[in-house]
């Protein structure tokens, strides 16, 4: 399905990621999903959250700059091969993979992706 | 020794006379071929002939910079293009160079005041002098080049970079004097230990170093290094390039051709005079160049004056080592950078903030340039590659500008300190 991620600017500071997780706290938001890509002097923190829109003021209110973006989750079995016929199944149909991330548990693996056309994605996959 | 004994040497008297005569001279010719400045003296109800002395320099006007830029490109020129034999340039603040014109004449006198610097720092014909400062649009190669065969010295014109090479040459040609960047002199003492060249063993003994500020300490540093006596040698396009003056071996201020360029020190607030031995903006005067003298120019240094005869022999007034600046220019590895050049390429792109920070700092003997700038909210995105896209176009069009490489470091909207007043854009952290 597709799903709403939040993405929030860091600058590469002491306590930063603590602030906006601090904001999200407070605003009684759960994180259920999170990646952070880094480079020396910021990072981008990506997450899914129980209610992106609250969390988006929220974070906005504080200063932060965030961006709301379409991913698609899938859950595929815990076993050796299935992302890779998943990304075969993208890359067959034509569709860019921007970044993934997700974690193994119980059998399943659920997976955040970031493609160029989520709602083909969903097609080709579901 | 002394290049020219009758002009370094004489009679303070004597050499009030001399400026008065070049003086009066020089404010007929710009007013008669210079609409610029006939324009600024009708304005201030003055004539040519209300100029007969140097006391009567307060009442001319000053030359800034921007006239320059204004009159860009061939605006301030006294004589017919057909007249000009050389154009130079130096980096301007809107991305427009300052154009500087010289006439032949004007090629002499700028050959004589280099070769008057090297001889002030103890060069002579038999020295080889390895000149490591850029050659092109910048009149630091090609000045010291000219003044250096004016001497008579051996020329090895390899100008800047290429530090391996600076090495061998300076080795197998047994150079015996340098020319370049105090931080590039730095540089190559510290290249020379890692080549395993040991700098006792070199025929090299003096440096002359100029176009950035460095200290005391600095000077010990690299004299320490290349086991060598280093000399200021101070200049500026506008007025001719380097050679305006120079130390001598007594390291007690640098000798000014004063017989060329009137010094004035100005008090920055009031720009009233200050005497001697007060610190304040320096101004010069052109007082013998024909393709464009400029009146009371204000060179941004800080320095102060003394008129005392020097040791040396010489009776030219001596300026102190610059003491600073009274405006906010950076000199960045020889290059002059402006906060506001940088803010010029901000506004000009849409995904950054006009918002900066300026951190220069050395690494090693390297200066470096880090920009902090703030993206605009909008166009924040969740993907490095997009973040990337953003952070290169900046770099390259600040690079494009300043004419010197940066580190362009992307902060979050609303952090950078805003101020009322003065911004504070700058962070020096340099030791010099």
């Amino acid at each position: 399905m597709i799903i709403k991620q939040l993405s929030v600017f860091l600058q590469n500071e002491l306590g930063r990621l603590e602030e906006a997780t601090d904001v999200i706290y407070k605003n009684n938001i759960n994180i259920t999903a999170l990646s952070i890509a880094e480079t020396a002097e910021y990072g981008i923190l990506r997450m899914i959250v129980s209610d992106t829109d609250k969390a988006a003021e929220a974070l906005k209110e504080c200063d932060f700059s965030i961006k709301i973006t379409d991913v698609i989750c899938i859950e595929v079995p815990d076993n050796s091969g299935e992302l890779h016929k998943i990304l075969r199944k993208l890359s067959d149909n034509g569709i860019n993979l921007s970044y993934m991330y997700g974690y193994s548990k119980s059998g399943k693996a659920p997976l955040i992706l970031k493609v160029s056309d989520p709602k083909k994605a969903i097609e080709v996959l579901e | 020794m002394i290049w020219n004994e009758p002009m370094e040497t004489m009679s303070r008297d004597e050499m009030i006379n001399l400026q008065n005569n070049r003086l009066k001279d020089m404010v007929t010719r710009v007013y008669h071929n210079v609409e610029f400045y006939r324009k600024k003296m009708q304005s201030l109800g003055i004539e040519p002939g209300d100029i007969n002395t140097i006391e009567d320099l307060v009442k001319l006007p000053f030359t800034t910079k921007k006239d320059l830029r204004d009159n860009y490109p061939f605006g301030l020129f006294a004589v017919p293009k057909s007249e000009i034999i050389r154009l130079h340039a130096s980096s301007g603040t809107t991305g427009k160079p300052t154009v500087v014109a010289y006439t032949r004449k004007d090629i002499n006198t700028f050959a004589e005041v280099v070769a008057r610097a090297l001889c002030c720092a103890g060069g002579t014909k038999n020295d080889i002098i390895q000149i490591a400062y850029g050659y092109g649009l910048f009149t630091g190669g090609l000045g010291i080049h000219y003044g250096s065969e004016k001497l008579g010295a051996t020329v090895v014109p390899i100008s800047g970079g290429n530090t391996s090479k600076q090495l061998t040459l300076m080795k197998d040609f047994g150079t015996t004097i340098l020319a370049c960047t105090p931080s590039y002199a730095l540089y190559l003492s510290e290249a020379m230990v890692d080549a395993g060249i040991d700098a006792k063993e070199l025929p090299l003994r003096i440096g002359i170093f100029g176009a950035e500020p460095w200290s005391q300490e600095m000077r010990m540093k690299i004299e320490e290094g290349l086991n060598i006596t280093a000399h200021d040698i101070y200049g500026l396009s506008e007025i001719i390039g380097p050679g305006v003056a120079c130390s001598c071996e007594h390291h007690s201020g640098l000798h000014i051709a004063e017989d060329h360029f009137i010094p004035e020190i100005l008090n920055p607030d009031t720009l009233a005079p200050v005497d001697a031995g007060i610190a304040g903006e320096l101004t010069f005067t052109t007082i013998t160049k024909e393709a464009m003298p400029l009146i009371r120019y204000r060179t941004r240094d800080l320095s102060k004056l003394t008129y005392d005869k020097c040791e040396c022999g010489r009776t030219n007034v001596r300026m102190s080592k610059i003491l600073g600046r009274s405006d906010d220019m950076l000199i960045i590895r020889g290059v002059n950078v402006f906060p506001s050049q940088v803010e010029s390429v901000l506004l000009d792109i849409p995904e950054a903030k006009p918002h900066y920070m300026l951190i220069v700092d050395r690494q090693g003997t390297m200066d470096t340039l880090e920009i902090q700038v703030e993206i605009d909210d909008r166009y924040f995105s969740d993907e490095m590659a997009q973040l990337e896209h953003i952070r290169k176009k900046i770099k390259q069009k600040v690079e494009s500008i300043l004419g010197i490489s940066v580190i362009i470091s992307l902060v979050e909207h609303k952090t950078l300190k805003r101020s009322e007043g003065k911004a504070q854009r700058v962070i020096d952290k340099r030791k010099i």
